[in-house]
């Protein structure tokens, strides 16, 4: 029995060897690796979706990196991070420890970014965020960029809409409570209104509903007998959209308002009718170029999809053209060495915007403000910073 | 709080619990009669949802004959899910089993993540059930109000099945001692595959309802109300009929009133669920309506 064991144990100790030096030899020189670092299941899979959908566009259009005159092929390494915070850590430890990346690109939500964000500045690999908008994302970790706005600004550009276009004067703000975004933009709107109405009591009421619940009745009614002028409640799309539609139900027929996380399919699809008249900011819109790459994205988005983008996918699309950019301002794969040319980033033109990296790694960009018109994503306006 | 807001909280209250007791009594019923707890039971309720989207969408079916077709492709599921994954462990001890169906239930969770997207998609709206009803101050959606009247006929039509059919006498007899009911020549098979079947349906039924008044489909969308079902039956004294929905009701009431009491604690509503059902089982392990049961050693 025991000689068994022993054999056994040689034979698995044999196999692993083995295995390692297959690994390694698998290894192309010619090779570098993105991590794609996003929730492909569970409550924000559609914002995963769509940021992947916008990498793999990138990809098809721009394969390879050249460096010191030798041409590498871009392959993606993708990780699921579940849209839990949990998982999201694992998903980066995969990405960093098996998939061995040299650069990661993500994720969708920055509760989950930020999860992940120590494991990335552990393994020293440079990470862009694409819509993580939260700024405790970048803040204090070396190794976190991102190529979208703040949400200081988005939480304002949102208050003076309420204050000034929809002449709100008392809101009532309904929270994500374990969303690090939701609480993090309600917070940043709430300084903003507060100061704009110079009213402290001008917050009605701030209530609160965790991810992945289907029930708001209670929240909604008390929101019913506070009757604001406006509410804003910033969260995951399909809460959102439940939300809303809960509200009018209720006979609840204050404007809502809401962050960049809305503009999705599925926040018209499951808010359907309710969910007209829904405003929200966001980071682009197909109509308004804003770079030459802008029409590209577009037009070639159209091709691979059949349909107009719309969302984030033009962020994951600038991620991964700022990383291919910075490979080749630094002309080398290395992870350190990708990460100092990521933060040197001056007047880089992606389809959306500008970026220049501030010492944070954070770019100044406009915000643009879209209304739910006829079941679909309408531009109002450009708020430059 | 204005008279009008309470009655508006129990309305929601109620609307909340008899969805909750709908689904708990199918979960009731299985353990009732199998001492199983079919912890895959909120993923069946996810896949009838999932039978009628596709029914209604792809299908272009008339919503009933969706329904319908949904609600007996699930209930057949049920059987099958029996056959595959329970049976071939029913002489095995009872922990087996139950390891087994924690294991079907990620299975089916994974695997309709692989075929239905992880993306969420959103049910048709049917007029008859998507209609705001406004009863003095207090509005409602008209689903709400048919959820209770099905939640009571399923009451009756279980308690006329188990205890006025010969199916019925078959499956209590079963419930009580299996190989004893064997010799009785009792169709011992067949009579857990029935067991299932219904269960299943009462799944599919409370899936449908679920999309109807919050229409987004998702593949882990059977996890928590599956959890929270359990509890409730629990809470009534599980495999007890009427203790499931006397649960459901309880279990919606005091999640809505702890939102509407005390708003700053709804971030702890769920775990609110958990503690109830740790109290219980510390308390009362046998539910508020369950019998205590004598086990001979």
């Amino acid at each position: 029995m025991k000689k068994a064991i022993l054999v056994i144990v040689a034979i698995a100790i044999v196999a692993s060897v083995v295995g390692c030096s297959k690994a390694e030899t698998k290894t192309d020189a010619n090779v570098v690796k993105f991590g794609v670092f996003e929730p492909l299941t569970g409550a924000n899979a559609a914002g995963g979706a769509e940021e992947l959908d916008g990498i793999r566009l990138a990809q098809e259009l721009y394969p390879t990196v050249t460096v010191g005159g030798k041409e590498y092929k871009i392959e993606l390494a993708i990780a699921d991070n579940k849209s839990d915070k949990v998982e999201a850590a694992n998903a980066g430890q995969r990405l960093v420890d098996s998939d061995k990346v040299q650069v990661v690109l993500g994720s969708w939500g920055s509760g989950l970014s930020m999860a992940a964000g120590p494991v990335f500045k552990d393994a020293q690999i440079p990470a862009i965020g694409l819509s993580c908008t939260n700024p405790l994302v970048t803040k204090d970790n070396p190794f976190y960029f991102r190529v979208c706005f703040l949400d200081p600004f988005q939480g304002t550009v949102m208050a003076n809409y309420a204050y000034k276009d929809v002449g709100a004067r008392k809101a009532v703000i309904i929270r994500e409570v374990s969303n690090d975004y939701s609480v993090g933009l309600a917070k940043f709107f709430a300084d903003s209104f507060k100061a704009l109405t110079g009213d402290q009591g001008s917050i009605l009421a701030e209530l609160n509903y965790n991810t992945n619940d289907q029930d708001f009745s209670a929240q909604l009614t008390q929101v019913k007998s506070l009757k604001p002028d406006v509410i804003f409640a910033p969260g995951n799309y399909t809460e959102s959209a439940l939300i809303i539609k809960q509200a009018r139900e209720l006979g609840i027929a204050a404007p809502f308002l809401g962050g960049d996380t809305w503009e999705i399919a599925e926040f018209i699809n499951v808010g359907k009718q309710a969910v007209e008249g829904a405003v929200m900011s966001a980071f682009f819109d197909n109509d308004a170029p804003l770079t030459p790459l802008s029409k590209v994205f577009v037009e070639s988005y159209q091709k691979k999809y059949g349909k107009l983008p719309s969302g984030t996918a033009v962020l994951g699309f600038d991620g991964y053209l700022l990383a291919i950019d910075a490979i080749k301002r630094a002309d080398s794969v290395d992870p350190l060495k990708i990460r100092d040319a990521v933060a040197a980033t001056k007047d880089f033109a992606g389809a959306a915007g500008y970026v220049t990296l501030d010492a944070n790694g954070d770019p100044i960009k406009s915000a643009v403000i879209k209304e739910v018109k006829g079941g679909k994503f309408v531009f109002k306006t450009t708020v430059a910073p | 709080m204005e008279l009008s807001t309470f009655f508006q909280q129990l309305t929601n209250a109620l609307s909340l619990g008899s969805l909750y007791a709908l689904i708990a009594i199918g979960y009731t019923m299985v353990y009732g009669i199998l001492r199983l707890i079919n912890f895959a039971h909120g993923d069946v309720f996810m896949l009838g949802a999932y039978f009628a989207f596709y029914a209604a969408t792809s299908l272009a079916m008339p919503w009933w004959v969706a329904f319908i077709v949904a609600i007996g492709l699930t209930a057949m599921f049920g059987m099958g899910l029996e056959r595959v994954a329970y049976r071939p462990l029913r002489d095995s001890p009872k922990i087996s089993v139950m390891i087994s169906a924690i294991g079907a239930s990620f299975l089916i969770e994974n695997v309709g993540i692989v075929v239905f997207g992880g993306r969420p998609k959103s049910f048709p709206s049917i007029p008859l059930f998507d209609t705001v009803v406004h009863l003095g101050p207090v509005s409602v959606l008209s689903v709400s109000l048919f959820i209770p009247v099905i939640t009571a006929a399923i009451l009756v039509a279980l308690l006329w099945i188990v205890n006025g059919t010969k199916t019925g006498l078959a499956m209590r007899a079963v419930s009580t001692d299996l190989d004893a009911a064997r010799l009785m020549a009792i169709d011992v098979n067949r009579t857990i595959s029935m067991t299932f079947g219904i269960g299943s349906l009462l799944a599919g039924l409370g899936g449908i309802m679920w999309t109807m008044k919050y229409p987004q489909l998702n593949p882990l969308m059977g996890v928590m109300p599956g959890l929270k079902c359990f509890i409730a039956a629990v809470i009534g004294g599980i495999g007890n009929i009427p203790g499931a929905v006397l649960g459901g009701f309880l279990l919606g009431v005091l999640e809505i009133m702890i939102v509407a009491f005390l708003p700053e604690l709804t971030g702890y509503r769920d775990a609110f669920a958990f503690v109830l059902l740790i109290v219980v089982l510390l308390v009362k392990p046998s539910g508020l309506l369950g019998k205590h049961q004598a086990v001979k050693v």
